[in-house]
């Protein structure tokens, strides 16, 4: 135990007093930052003034439509209306948009009595924001002026058109009160999708850590005299134990300062802006999420701990440290697959191929977690995903053990697969 | 004895590395390990330290197979070497230490005399990849004797040093010696061997081909040698009787002849021919040994 543990102290001090780790980990920690931040960085870059520019308009046509319009557009500080003369020359309010008085000119006219067309003459076209909200007062218009010549009171029209609530309940087998609301759904999926690529990130990032590890002492010479103090089988899992530890200092990291900008931005203003805001996101069901990261934590330590054994397997076979990318390939190959399976069940998560590959072990870290996170799984479907993964795990340890005995003392040119059934024989 | 191996065989695949080798050797004795490249010197050190275990026979330490349990007993300095490239001398040799056992603070002190001893005190906060080989083997050197083992095993201690760092490691290995621990080491070059080590063993192709004590392995080997540096002519001595092989050097000749008789002989055929300024009757070196059991193969 003592040994296990001088190793995992030392692959875990050495790698996180190297530049490496510490290069990365702040490139991390400065995005998450400015990703908790952006509300904050935006409204930085605006000059706290979030008044976006007037656009002034100059409208002429129909009388009543023009009143009207001034009427509505009056409440959106977006445009200021000026009403140009009945009789004015059109060819004269051209020119002054031309000349920069206004921003355009609003014709408006008015057919079969209840029909309102709109025509739009400017400098430069409008933008994207400023033709919807000048689409939404010109329909706006056309009900109320449309309900004045049918002889409807405003409000009527209001209470006709107002929209429908629908509101989906999922009916759980716990009963409907247990049902997941669309909106937590979507929250959930996207918690789950930014879980999902944290386990793909570092299980792919520090698997490879284990490998290179592996590599560097044997292309280095040094494992032989590691192992003639130390049994292979500490050597290896205190290496993927320092490895883990370091994993999860990263992870530490970015959760307090994850955690401490989510408190910060949350005491400070109260009104988020932000479309995909994250404080409103893991706000919402505090449950729920910290559920979740717990799941997402068990099943990354599981995914972790079956393809770092593979990682460190095949990294004791080969003995220079350019082999490493060719090793490692096979098991990124799977990695990214099980992302990819992971990617499609986003959106169907009920499918059979989704509910098949969670049980396969090596897609279980990504796809079960999926499954835990979007549906309501059976606790016994979980537990037996976990179980099976759990058995693959001590099965690759035992054959990772064997092979790395015999692995870390071959050198020459490698053929992975010839490599391990010779590595187990030469013991 | 302290080393007793038993009829040990081990074979890779269809090869035999090492074939029925038996040795003893006594507690506090320098034992030397000889034989040409892949004869199975460090299959059969691999063997003794438990890295490999043999297909039959047995290995044992005090009447006790080694284990890893018994790790900080042993030292040993691989052929290959090796250390982390990234790491410093002394974050290294406390690594090192820590996994044969031992503590930190009793760590410092000996690294720091050691150090000292090779002259290498002023590489202590160096990385490894900034020393020089012969440097990074003293450093090496050091890992495997840190905690004073009982049974140290060295593959080719002195190979790739230049003459003063030989004398000062091999000054260092003596005293360990002398202070009760049982060393085994293997070397190309043979004075190493003849001046340091009591008993030897010399591998063939994974057999011992020839054991034992050094004296007794001289004595039985029967040949006797005759050096003569002449400041004449005297290659007619080359085809008088008793002579039976030739060796010509820069300035004389070195025969192998069949017994000092046919030197008196040889002595007497030179009697009035010019100056000899070196005639000597020689006991047959390790390397005569070696060359004649192992070379043989080779001709």
């Amino acid at each position: 135990m003592r040994e296990f543990l001088t190793v995992m102290g030392h692959t875990y001090m050495t790698k996180l007093k190297s530049k490496a780790f510490i290069t990365t980990t702040l490139i991390t920690l400065a995005f998450i930052l400015v990703f908790m931040n952006m509300d904050r960085i935006i409204s930085l870059f605006d000059g706290g003034d979030t008044a976006p520019e007037t656009t002034e308009v100059l409208v002429l046509g129909d009388e009543e439509a023009a009143q009207i319009f001034e009427d509505r557009a009056g409440e959106n500080a977006l445009f200021a209306v000026t009403r140009a003369e009945s009789e004015a020359d059109e060819e004269a309010l051209e020119a002054e948009v031309q000349a920069g008085e206004a921003d355009g000119l609003l014709h408006l006219e008015v057919h079969e009595e209840t029909s309102l067309q709109a025509e739009w003459r400017g400098e430069g076209s409008l933008s994207l924001p400023q033709q919807e909200q000048l689409q939404q007062i010109l329909s706006d218009v056309q009900l109320r002026f449309g309900a004045e010549s049918a002889g409807l009171d405003v409000s009527e029209v209001e209470a006709l058109t107002a929209p429908v609530a629908l509101e989906t309940v999922e009916l759980g087998d716990s009963g409907s009160d247990e049902g997941v609301s669309e909106v937590e759904q979507g929250q959930a999926m996207f918690l789950v999708y930014i879980l999902l690529f944290v386990i793909y990130f570092s299980v792919i990032f520090l698997g490879n850590m284990v490998s290179m590890e592996v590599a560097t002492e044997k292309s280095s010479r040094v494992m032989e005299i590691l192992i003639s103090s130390v049994s292979p089988e500490k050597q290896m899992f205190g290496k993927i134990a320092g490895v883990a530890l370091l994993g999860l200092t990263k992870f530490a990291l970015i959760f307090l300062l994850g955690g401490g900008s989510l408190l910060t931005s949350r005491s400070g203003e109260e009104e988020a802006v932000g479309v995909m805001d994250p404080a409103q996101l893991l706000n919402q069901d505090e449950g729920v999420s910290l559920l979740l990261i717990a799941y997402a934590f068990l099943f990354f330590m599981l995914g972790f701990l079956l393809y770092a054994t593979l990682s460190a397997m095949l990294g004791s076979v080969i003995s220079r440290i350019e082999d490493v990318g060719q090793a490692n390939g096979p098991i990124n190959m799977v990695i990214i697959m099980a992302f990819f399976i992971a990617m499609f069940g986003l959106n169907a998560p009920d499918s059979t191929i989704v509910t098949i590959t969670s049980f396969i072990p090596f897609f279980t870290p990504m796809i079960m977690f999926l499954r835990v996170g979007m549906t309501d799984v059976p606790w016994w479907e979980v537990s037996l995903s976990i179980a099976l993964m759990a058995l693959t795990i001590m099965f690759f340890a035992w054959l990772g053990a064997r092979v790395y005995r015999g692995g870390v003392l071959m050198y020459g040119k490698s053929s992975a697969l010839k490599d391990i059934k010779r590595a187990i024989r030469l013991r | 004895m302290a080393l007793t191996l038993n009829e040990v065989t081990k074979s890779f695949g269809g090869t035999e590395a090492v074939r029925g080798l038996s040795l003893s050797i006594p507690e506090g004795e320098m034992f030397g390990m000889l034989g040409a490249n892949g004869a199975g010197k460090t299959t059969t050190f691999r063997m003794i330290i438990g890295l490999l275990d043999p297909n039959s026979g047995s290995i044992e330490w005090n009447n006790q197979p080694l284990t890893y349990k018994e790790s900080g007993k042993v030292g040993y300095l691989p052929e290959e070497r090796g250390l982390y490239p990234k790491l410093k001398v002394a974050d290294q040799l406390i690594y090192l230490g820590k996994l044969r056992g031992m503590k930190k603070k009793d760590i410092v002190p000996k690294m720091r005399y050691w150090l000292e001893r090779f002259q290498a005190e002023a590489y202590e906060q160096q990385k490894v990849e900034e020393l020089s080989k012969g440097n990074q083997q003293k450093i090496q050197l050091i890992a495997a004797i840190l905690h004073e083992p009982e049974l140290l095993i060295l593959d080719e201690p002195f190979s790739g040093l230049d003459p003063l760092n030989v004398e000062i490691l091999k000054k260092a290995v003596v005293e360990l010696k002398e202070n009760g621990t049982t060393i085994i080491f293997s070397s190309h070059r043979m004075e190493h061997v003849e001046e340091m080590c009591e008993h030897l063993c010399i591998l063939h192709k994974g057999e011992p081909v020839v054991g034992g004590h050094i004296r007794e392995i001289k004595q039985n080997f029967g040949r006797k040698y005759l050096v003569i540096e002449a400041e004449f002519d005297c290659s007619f001595i080359k085809t008088m009787d008793g002579v039976l092989a030739v060796e010509e050097r820069a300035n004389g000749l070195r025969l192998e002849i069949r017994d000092e008789e046919t030197a008196e002989h040889i002595f007497e055929a030179l009697q009035g021919c010019g100056r000899v300024r070196r005639f000597s009757l020689e006991d047959p070196s390790l390397n005569d040994i070696f060359i004649a059991k192992v070379g043989a193969s080779y001709a």
